[in-house]
């Protein structure tokens, strides 16, 4: 036998299915220690069922579920070394905060005393000491929220799970929350599995992002390449807001460079030259991805800083300011882009704008496969 | 001037609202009180009629304001009156319904509690299916259940006892107690008991810690239904006891029933409060949190 | 997705007895009921439906006698006087208590003041036995000393009122006690009901001019109509089943006038010593309690699955 360094989570091939329903099909994941883990996909894409596994709640129905170096397939989950947030918190409502916080410990056995420290600590860390005496009615959403972070804290587990902790709070706290707890995750450094459906979320929170779609994992890798490098199209569509643009493209071979041809207003069309050479075996017809972001508004200038900006001209239909950037809706042909513009070069509606799109940065998907070619 | 006349017609207009609005209220609580009054009646006329002399009902008849005032009537019911032949008043069967319905509810109420925990919060395979199959005891008749009942107290030896008709009621009861609980849980976040298992508790200590704190709305609910109900039954208690066994309400149509000619309405009156009092005691306390807490989780 | 699956995955190792005795903990406390239940529900009916093909008469007796049960029961002019009673009991009783039961809510609702002493006032009937409201009608029913002679010692000496002692009309003498008695019942279920309505949809009547009236029963009634199929069953259920009432009210008199099949199977069973029959009478209770429930309980998946479909 040669010894092997586990990973802190290890999930093989596991399938559920409820009755003749697969909800997963065959899903491999691992977690080093002490990395961020977001798992993101739209509801009912068994995000949630895989973290209720993870942790115990539902059975697998085939695979393996690995914590560290111990297989915990029928690991009942209060031995399985977890701490889990739910999206409800799941406070105790007759118990105090102070009850809350001790009754995994009180159900394991451990001395009075120690309990006492435990909650000192973590009260400290997360500065609810003056709320352990109320009861769970009394707190607002900020504050249940902590508490429920602080009772998974108090366990020191080797993995936290958290299912859609903020989606119960409102804006402005979600984002203050969401900052907490990355401090948190970086001060505590615990190997986190989180569960999200705004990718906002697992964007700034996680190390690396598991994007799910209908069952099985569609992209397991770091945020940064998710969002430049989408697996396929629903990645893409799904990572972004606003959504990445699709634009039907015909691949063309002109002037000895690769290039893309799209539809313009008035039935004409624009060939943009790719920036990078042309992948083997592509199809003829394409679907040319373009984010927002990587639409401006052309000059000579913007081209000499960017060598991939293909020029291509559009009529601008909608403009919708959001103060530190500008949203405008432009035609290509048939079809509707979004582009993302900075409030002093803004289009106005109703101009035929001329605009450039970063090629370098633009994504190519087969439109059979949806995949990345 | 034209101000002025808007004015004047805005006052009209006012005032035929809020003469309306007088003659409205006026209609409602009238109404409310006659249908208060057909409530209260039958009530006020037993209870003054336990503390009236015979006589005096007699003279003035049975609906009438008392003019004489004494208790001797509620003794005789309680310890005195002849009921088919023994001469010892209600107390006995009042104390027979107390030892049958005071165990009968608490058993069926602590079964129901449980039997609602597992089918809403350790579903399994076929637990939905159980449950309905279960739910079919609140329909049936008391009547089909006669016969084998009469059969499997006799081979328990249970015939003629308070403990045979304990038995038959918390049977009997645990289709309604388990309903009712059940429905409850159903609205406690199944993420309470995975927070709980996910913290190393076990099926009894979620069911002491968290369950059974959250409870309270419910086990009034069906603590009153259970109690007011087998308080109040009857086919069962005349059917299996008879004599000293019977309960209450047996005794009291037995005793109504041996007025031969003229009746002892004073006396009479007093048993029927005797027998009347627990349950209505038990709703005066509960009755608020029976009604919320039936239209929260037990009908729906 | 919430229910667990207590199935014991594939790939389990041994467990520790303890777990497992964990996972059967739910089934082992459930089985005392069930079992006992399931006597209740279905033993004890089959038992019964048995005894009413069987010819028993003061003792249970297996032997199989057919159908002579129920020929001899329908041919019996009291039980067809009982079933007809039944069906009449029912559905005055059951409109009578909704439509009192409405009117009292609808009051209510109207931001009375002293709320709570109304409700308390129209619901005690509710805790009171059937026996102890049949005994204390049978009274004022009473020609000699109740409401009759209360109302000629006032000075209308030729005032008719008694309903029990007339065979045609003791049967209404019953209905009228029952919806006294429980009506409250159905105000208490209906006052809920009202409560519960979205005031929004309200003040949107309202803002659309629709009056008291028509804001109701256009807007309001429509919201809360399953509580009145529920009020209608529950009340069914105790139609039915009525023994007590008429037990203490009429004894199913004068004359067998007011018979009801619950008396009537007690008759059988415990007087006359005709299990068979009586058996066989307790069945057709059971089978117009199954017309009402089963279309009911057909209706009431039929919703849920529609509205999980939605959902």
């Amino acid at each position: 036998m040669t010894s092997r360094t586990f990973s802190a989570l290890t999930i093989r091939n596991v399938h559920k299915s409820f009755g003749a329903v697969g909800v997963l099909k065959g899903i491999d994941l691992e977690a080093q220690p002490g990395e961020f883990i977001a798992l993101v996909g739209p509801s009912g894409c068994g995000k949630s069922t895989l973290l209720a596994m993870i942790a115990g709640l539902e059975s697998i129905s085939s695979g393996e579920i690995w914590i560290g170096d111990r297989l915990v397939n029928s690991v009942p989950p209060k031995d399985r070394d977890i701490a889990m947030v739910f999206q409800s918190y799941a406070l105790y409502p007759t118990m105090t905060v102070r009850e809350n916080i001790t009754f995994g410990m009180e159900s394991r056995g451990v001395p009075k005393a120690e309990q006492a420290d435990a909650v000192k600590r973590v009260a400290a860390l997360l500065q609810i000491e003056p709320l352990l005496n109320r009861k769970p009615g009394q707190l607002s959403g900020g504050q249940r929220q902590r508490v429920a972070m602080g009772r998974a804290l108090v366990r020191d587990p080797k993995l936290f799970l958290f299912d859609e902790p903020l989606s119960n709070l409102d804006a402005k706290l979600r984002v203050d929350m969401r900052t907490e707890i990355k401090k948190l995750h970086n001060r505590v450094g615990k190997t986190t599995v989180y569960v999200t459906h705004d990718q906002v979320e697992a964007m700034t929170l996680a190390s690396r992002i598991a994007v799910m779609h209908q069952g099985s994992v569609q992209q397991f890798d770091a945020a940064q390449t998710i969002y430049s490098r989408p697996a396929n199209m629903f990645v893409a569509g799904f990572m972004g807001s606003p959504a990445m643009n699709f634009i039907p493209a015909e691949l063309s071979d002109g002037e000895g460079r690769a290039a893309v041809t799209i539809r313009t207003v008035n039935g004409g069309s624009a060939a943009l030259p790719l920036a990078q050479a042309l992948p083997t075996r592509a199809p003829k017809n394409v679907v040319l991805g373009v984010r927002p972001e990587h639409i401006y508004r052309f000059s000579d200038d913007l081209r000499q800083r960017k060598p991939g900006l293909a020029a291509v001209q559009a009529p601008v239909d909608l403009v919708e300011p959001t103060g530190a950037e500008t949203l405008a809706v432009l035609r290509f042909g048939d079809l509707e882009v979004t582009g993302r513009f900075d409030p002093d070069t803004a289009p106005r509606v109703g101009e035929t704008m001329t605009l450039g799109i970063d090629m370098a940065r633009a994504c190519l998907f087969d439109p059979a496969t949806q995949s990345l070619l | 001037m034209a101000e002025q006349a808007a004015a004047l017609l805005f006052d009209a207009e006012a005032a035929a609202a809020s003469r309306r609005h007088f003659w409205t209220r006026f209609a409602i609580y009238g109404v409310l009180t006659f249908f208060a009054a057909i409530y209260l009646v039958p009530l006020l006329v037993v209870v003054f009629n336990s503390f009236r002399e015979q006589e005096e009902i007699a003279r003035n008849g049975l609906i009438s304001l008392p003019q004489t005032f004494r208790l001797d009537a509620w003794r005789d019911a309680w310890s005195s009156y002849c009921i088919a032949g023994t001469c010892e008043g209600m107390k006995r069967n009042f104390f027979n319904s107390l030892w049958m319905t005071i165990p009968a509810t608490i058993i069926s109420t602590l079964l129901g509690a449980i039997n609602g925990y597992v089918l809403s919060k350790w579903r399994f395979k076929g637990s939905e299916v159980l449950f309905t199959c279960m739910l079919l005891g609140v329909f049936m008749p008391g009547q089909i259940a006669l016969m084998p009942w009469a059969f499997v107290l006799g081979k328990l030896g249970l015939t003629n006892s308070t403990y045979g008709l304990i038995l038959v009621h918390v049977i009997q009861g645990i289709s309604f107690t388990t309903l009712f609980c059940r429905n409850y849980y159903l609205g406690i976040p199944d993420d309470l008991i995975k927070a709980a298992r996910i913290d190393g508790a076990g099926f009894w200590r979620i069911f002491r810690k968290i369950i059974l704190p959250l409870s309270p709305p419910i086990l009034i609910v069906t603590v009153i239904w259970q109690f007011t109900g087998i308080w109040n039954e009857y086919l069962f208690g005349v059917v299996f006891t008879s004599g000293q066994q019977q309960p209450i309400t047996a005794a009291l149509v037995a005793l109504t029933a041996s007025g031969t000619t003229a009746r002892a309405y004073d006396v009479m009156s007093a048993s029927v409060l005797i027998g009347a009092l627990p349950p209505l005691l038990i709703y005066l306390l509960g009755g608020k949190y029976f009604v919320r807490g039936l239209t929260q989780g037990a009908i729906k | 997705m919430s229910t667990q699956d207590l199935t014991i995955p594939i790939t389990a190792p041994p467990r520790p007895w303890r777990d497992r005795i964990g996972t059967w903990a739910p089934i082992l406390v459930l089985a005392p009921s069930l079992a006992a239940s399931f006597v209740y529900v279905f033993l004890f009916t089959a038992w019964t439906l048995y005894l009413s093909v069987s010819n028993s008469s003061l003792l249970p007796s297996y032997d199989f006698a057919g159908l002579q049960n129920y020929v001899s029961l329908w041919s019996n002019r009291r039980w067809n006087i009982a079933y007809t009673n039944l069906f009449l009991f029912s559905g005055f009783y059951i409109v009578g208590s909704m439509a009192v039961g409405l009117l009292l809510a609808i009051l209510i609702d109207q931001r009375v003041r002293g709320e709570a002493v109304w409700r308390t006032i129209f619901l005690y009937p509710l805790a009171v036995s059937f026996i102890v409201t049949g005994t204390v009608w049978n009274w004022l029913y009473n020609p000699v000393d109740g409401i009759q002679a209360l109302v000629r010692s006032l000075g209308w000496s030729d005032f008719s009122f008694a309903l029990t002692a007339d065979r045609n009309y003791a049967i209404y003498a019953v209905i009228i006690t029952g919806v006294w008695q429980s009506s409250g019942f159905a105000m208490a279920l209906f006052l809920a009901g009202l409560r519960s309505v979205d005031p929004d949809l309200v003040k949107a009547a309202q803002i659309d001019g629709a009056s008291a009236f028509r804001t109701y029963r256009k807007v309001v009634l429509p919201t809360i109509a399953p509580i009145f199929l529920a009020v209608a069953v529950i009340q069914i259920q105790f139609a039915i089943k009525t023994f007590d009432l008429v037990a203490a009210l009429t004894r199913g008199g004068p004359g067998v006038s007011t018979t009801f099949p619950a008396i009537y199977v007690y008759d059988l069973m415990f007087q006359r010593g005709q299990i068979g029959e009586g058996a066989a009478a307790a069945v057709m209770m059971l089978a117009a309690l199954a017309v009402v429930l089963v279309p009911y309980s057909f209706w009431v998946v039929w919703r849920r699955r529609r509205e999980s479909g939605h959902g």
